[in-house]
């Protein structure tokens, strides 16, 4: 255990601060493969400096976390980057970036469950990798939009060869974007906000 | 150029890939691991002080964590430095990051702070839970700012 001392753990640095009248949080998910740009996206667009939180994981203890106390099991350690936008002086929103495999997404309770919606990021050159994701945001109900992240080397198809490579449903949005550009990785977030506030307005008026 | 084909799962509950048990006996802690990083989780235990199987508060990643007390001078050393952190409210992921401790051991620390009243939780506002179109608005205007 890395655990400090009171003294020198720094804690956040005042511009990280929230202010006192922060009442509620939301989170947006930002899902997909190793090496698809997740920590670039929550990078660019974060206030903060990106932060990981870590959980430990015992081999054989899979789906069982109250085995702490026995001693001849192999820990791992499974790490998740996120990053924060102020919205108000009473709301923040936290962008996670989630390992693509899903054996790693119970350890973080509620991750999915709660979130707003989800960003599957996806690399063109390594499309399957993110099959798995798509089908269990499509199992718990998660609204998720598709990004593109335009790598240079990566082929190009069209937006309709994708949705139908990924068996998308016609009104689940895709787009492209550059991680590494904040004003791309946020248009990309708004991509998902216009999407949630769609499905809102259809539930609304029926 | 075809792109690979997705298929749609099945709703038959899927095993996760079968791993390869990787138990060592207890008195070979240092046995080299090339894999992740390893640690004995035993010390997870001790440093929460927490009955195994005990209760905890239902903190989500995003609850906020404001302390509303000064340390007590009965406060572990880990208690000390979250209610130090949290005088103005922060995520237990931030926590979590800033203590570099997992999330599941300061979900347990706090859920003793929450017991003796020494912090307040500011819960999430949720998928689920949400009323209006306002909130996604309100997301929308900020991300606008950026």
């Amino acid at each position: 255990m890395d655990f400090k001392s009171s003294d020198t753990i720094p804690g956040p640095r005042t511009e990280d601060r929230l202010p006192s009248s922060t009442q509620a949080a939301v989170k947006i998910v930002v899902v997909g493969g190793f090496g698809v740009g997740k920590t670039t996206m929550v990078g660019s667009v974060s206030e903060i400096r990106p932060l990981t939180t870590e959980e430990t994981m015992t081999q054989a203890g899979i789906g069982v976390d109250d085995n702490y106390g026995s001693d001849s099991k192999t820990a791992t350690t499974v790490a998740m980057d996120f990053g924060r936008i102020s919205i108000t002086d009473q709301l923040v929103l936290y962008l996670f970036g989630t390992p693509g495999q899903e054996r790693f997404w119970f350890l973080w309770n509620g991750l999915f469950e709660g979130a707003l919606g989800a960003v599957v990021l996806i690399d063109t050159r390594r499309l399957e990798v993110s099959f798995d994701v798509i089908g269990r945001l499509e199992e718990c109900g998660v609204p998720f939009v598709i990004a593109v992240n335009a790598f240079p080397d990566a082929p190009r198809y069209p937006i309709e060869d994708l949705r139908s490579a990924l068996d998308l449903a016609p009104d689940i949005p895709i787009v492209e974007c550059d991680a590494r550009r904040r004003a791309s990785s946020r248009d990309t977030l708004m991509t998902l906000m216009r999407f949630l506030h769609s499905i809102k307005m259809t539930k609304a008026s029926v | 150029m075809t792109p690979p084909q997705r298929r749609r799962r099945y709703p038959v509950k899927q095993e996760p890939p079968a791993e390869p048990l990787r138990e060592r006996p207890a008195d070979t802690e240092d046995a080299d691991g090339n894999e992740g990083k390893r640690k004995n989780p035993e010390r997870l235990y001790v440093i929460t002080g927490a009955v195994q199987g005990g209760d905890r508060a239902s903190l989500d990643l995003v609850t906020l964590i404001v302390a509303r007390a000064e340390p007590p001078p009965s406060a572990s050393p880990e208690q000390s430095v979250l209610l130090r952190l949290c005088k103005d409210p922060l995520s237990v992921a931030e926590l979590s990051a800033y203590l570099n401790l997992p999330f599941s051991v300061v979900t347990v620390l706090l859920t003793e702070l929450l017991t003796a009243e020494l912090v307040q939780a500011r819960y999430p506002i949720i998928r689920e839970s949400l009323a209006d179109r306002s909130l996604l608005e309100a997301v929308m205007h900020g991300l606008q700012k950026l």
